[in-house]
């Protein structure tokens, strides 16, 4: 199917965020689309799909004009849009998700679940995923979750896949089953919009790029005519650099943290590493491998077997997060959205409610210290917002991620564990936020990085701690690591 | 910042503006309405008496609101007023001076609250259902302690003056001429707006209602704050409860039934979210007097208590809905 997309307009209210989008979409092939959080990549694609309608533009589908009015009349068309926040009734059953609103009925409305099991089967059989039909949703990791809705698309014969960051939480083996699944479905015919923020993915996978910026068609490339920096200048329309900032004159002093024989059966075992002040610590490890689980038992949240945990050289007794927080350790999680944040709350209360302590006298918040410590917040890390009342939920993934930042900075943490801290984040906001990480190794806090994007965490490190199935396989050097080690032990290897 | 986001920014608070004070605003259309209809509404010695009824839902009410704010429910909250006005008859009536009864009774309403919470907290129930079942076992053990029949004639039985002043003066004093109920109720609203507004475990209490998994990563003990909300909530409704029992003279074991639903109203007509994190004490001062002022001005009236029940159905419905965001 060819799809092309002309003069696209689209405000929302009196904000404008397309402005002459384009795009052109052909037969069999697999599109990246890339731009800045907000440069218009899901808004465009919702209104290709009747989502948003247009107020300008002309859409041609096969040299037609289109104009579908809603989602299901795109899908009718051939048309399946992923969305990133996975669309799934979480009670119901893998069967009873794909088949919602399109059930196989005998006489009367009766559901014929022998021919959708047969349905379903044969095309998950060949998609080569393997998840029990009869399973509830809640019970599946969120990559399974995924090959579900992808399952779901496919099963309404679609012709043009759009996916938006599909593989942002799924683990290695799950990614790769994925990209030779879009691999067949290219070579079946199927044209793939594939919106992602990972370059590496894009140079893997895809045969061409549009990059849109500010709402505004910039360029479309064929990948192997173009390098990454390109593609970086092209979305910010500047040049960005270095990609991961420098640590200059950073000294790694004492020991801050050190861990000895961390077990929880199931999830990790006989897990040891120290981290030492104005060090990254770097840890890297599939999805699914335990590193959130070592890091969720460091802060108390997760009540683990045995092991200690010590803090500058004195054993801590850690049982509940307010005794990490008073032990000096922070903690940044993998789930802004549902974890770190009020997102229905401001700016202000998200950065005073971790430091209540340190605005109040007696239990009494003292509006002074409040207001000085939110603008500082917002001035030191350049959150952009219309002031300290702004509602989280309005604000972009990087600013989200900043405020977080803001609140545990300021509770003057020994030790700050990052989980994923720049997922859903754009390449600029990903390089303050790396500037953010650089300036607290400098204050002397020691850092610990969790982080799936193996560039992220050797570009990043000082070492690189590797788990795999619940067990620590290696701490190495950065300056002696590469891709191809991290991923030997992460796989179970060894070096 | 350019000029036209912040022109987009100001409407935006222009219209939050009208819903905020939206139960304020139609309180003071329904006061304005019924006082052209009804002279005998907008006298002086009314209005004190409608604060004076507003009282007994306005207290509960307050504690509610922490209970909604925090996430949770609390329908125990009439069962918890019979229970502890039960004891506190019962232990004047066996000789206990009024005033340590009273204590005691205030003492049971919060005991009787931190049940509910460690039932939704460590029992890990859901609120409806953990309060569910505390209000029909406290409304039982009313039953029980009482064997089914008033306590009546509890001030005469009271030896000492200083005692019977004092439980006389709770629910039927006055100063200055305002019923001392009302000034409890003014006093409460006062001590809720501090500590929903101005205490750090004001703050803990919306934290834990917008997200609880956020505020328990940020250090906030969401089972300790949870508990002392229910415990607030019993301590309101035991404190109702003495006022009705110095008022009515008497306590019987079926008093403050379907209390829980006229304060839940109220909380839902000043606009707080029932899936807890948003809301305003202010708001639900202004439900409690809509109900109290629909209540007094419909009996003034002659309106008809079929009729009356429908009327009010209406009102919590269009406030709600005029309420919504988004």
């Amino acid at each position: 199917m060819n799809i092309e997309m002309k003069g696209i307009n689209k405000s929302f209210g009196s904000n404008q965020v397309l402005k002459d989008a384009g795009f052109l979409l052909k037969d069999g092939e697999v599109h990246a689309l890339m731009g800045e959080n907000g440069a218009g990549k899901s808004t465009l694609m919702k209104i290709l799909t009747g989502v948003y309608t247009r107020d300008s533009g002309t859409v041609l589908v096969d040299g037609k004009e289109v104009l579908y009015k809603s989602p299901q009349e795109a899908e009718k068309a051939g048309i399946v849009f992923i969305y990133q926040e996975l669309n799934v009734l979480f009670d119901l059953t893998v069967e009873e998700n794909l088949f919602m609103g399109k059930e196989i009925t005998k006489k009367f409305g009766i559901c014929d679940r022998k021919a959708m099991r047969e349905k379903a089967k044969e095309v998950m059989d060949r998609m080569g995923v393997d998840i029990p039909i009869n399973a509830v949703m809640s019970d599946l990791s969120v990559g399974q979750q995924q090959m579900v809705e992808i399952c779901k698309a496919l099963m309404v014969d679609a012709k043009v896949l759009i996916m938006d960051e599909p593989t942002a939480a799924l683990t290695q083996s799950e990614t790769e089953g994925l990209f030779k699944l879009i691999k067949s479905l290219r070579e079946k015919g199927v044209s793939i919009v594939y919106i992602s923020h990972r370059m590496e993915e894009i140079f893997e996978l895809c045969d061409r790029i549009t990059i849109l910026r500010d709402g505004t068609y910039v360029d479309t490339k064929f990948i192997k005519d173009i390098t990454m920096d390109d593609i970086v200048k092209m979305m910010i329309g500047r040049e960005i650099g270095e990609r991961y900032p420098k640590r200059e004159g950073v000294e790694i002093g004492e020991e801050k943290l050190r861990v000895e024989g961390l077990t929880k059966e199931k999830k990790f075992k006989d897990v040891t590493f120290s981290v030492k002040a104005g060090e990254v610590l770097g840890v890297s490890g599939l999805m699914g491998a335990g590193r959130t689980e070592i890091m969720q038992a460091i802060f108390g949240n997760l009540p683990f077997d045995s092991g200690k945990i010590f803090i500058e050289g004195n054993e801590m007794k850690i049982k509940s997060a307010q005794d990490a927080i008073k032990a000096g350790i922070g903690f940044i999680t993998e789930d802004r959205k549902t974890e770190g944040l009020l997102l229905e709350k401001s700016i202000s209360e998200n950065i005073v409610l971790a430091n209540l302590d340190k605005v109040s006298d007696k239990g009494v918040v003292r509006k002074a210290k409040v207001e000085e410590i939110v603008k500082k917040g917002i001035d030191e890390f350049r959150i952009k917002c219309f002031g300290p009342q702004h509602e989280c939920n309005n604000l972009s993934g990087g600013n989200q991620q900043k405020v977080v930042f803001a609140k545990w900075v300021y509770t003057d943490p020994k030790i700050l564990i990052l989980d994923e801290p720049t997922r859903g984040v754009d390449i600029g906001a990903k390089k303050e936020i790396y500037s953010v990480i650089n300036d607290l190794a400098a204050k002397g806090v020691a850092i610990i990085l969790v982080s799936s994007e193996l560039p992220e965490v050797l570009g990043m490190s000082d070492r690189i701690m590797v788990v795999h199935e619940g067990k620590v396989t290696g701490i190495i050097d950065a300056n002696e690591a590469d891709q191809e080690k991290v991923m030997t032990l992460a796989t179970g290897g060894t070096l | 910042m350019g000029n036209k986001e912040n022109v987009a920014l100001n409407k935006k608070s222009w219209v939050s503006y009208i819903s905020e004070y939206g139960a304020f605003i139609a309180l003071i259309l329904l006061v304005a309405v019924i006082s052209i209809i009804s002279p005998e509404f907008r006298t002086a010695g009314n209005f004190l008496n409608l604060l004076r009824q507003a009282t007994f839902n306005g207290l509960i009410a307050f504690g509610m609101t922490c209970v909604i704010l925090s996430d949770g429910i609390d329908l125990s909250v009439g069962s918890t007023l019979a229970l502890s006005a039960v004891i506190c008859a019962k232990l004047i009536m066996e000789g206990c001076p009024a005033i340590l009864a009273m204590i005691i009774a205030l003492i049971s309403g919060v005991i009787l609250g931190v049940v509910s919470g460690l039932l939704v907290t460590k029992g890990r129930l859901q609120p409806f259902i953990a309060t569910l079942i505390t209000m029909t076992a406290y409304r039982g053990l009313a039953l029980i302690l009482t064997d089914g029949k008033p306590i009546s004639n509890i001030a005469k039985s009271i030896g000492d003056r200083g005692n019977q002043f004092a439980f006389k003066l709770i629910g039927k004093g006055n100063f200055c001429n305002i019923p001392i109920p009302a000034i409890l109720l003014i006093f409460a609203l006062v001590v809720f707006f501090f500590i929903l507004n101005k205490t750090t475990f004001g703050r803990k209490i919306y934290a834990t209602g917008s997200n609880a998994k956020c505020a328990k990563l940020v250090g906030v003990n969401i089972t300790l704050t949870k508990i002392i909300v229910y415990a607030i909530s019993g301590f309101m409704a035991a404190l109702t409860g003495l006022i009705l029992i110095s008022r009515l003279d008497s306590a019987q074991p079926t008093l403050g039934d379907g209390y829980e639903l006229d304060a839940i109203a109220a909380v839902a007509l000043g606009g707080t979210s029932m899936s807890g994190g948003r809301g305003k004490i202010t708001g639900t001062i202004a439900g409690v007097l809509i109900i109290a002022v629909l209540n007094n001005g419909m009996n003034l009236l002659e309106v008809s208590t079929y009729y009356q029940d429908v009327i009010k159905a209406i009102v919590i419905l269009v406030a709600v809905l005029s309420d919504r965001k988004r």
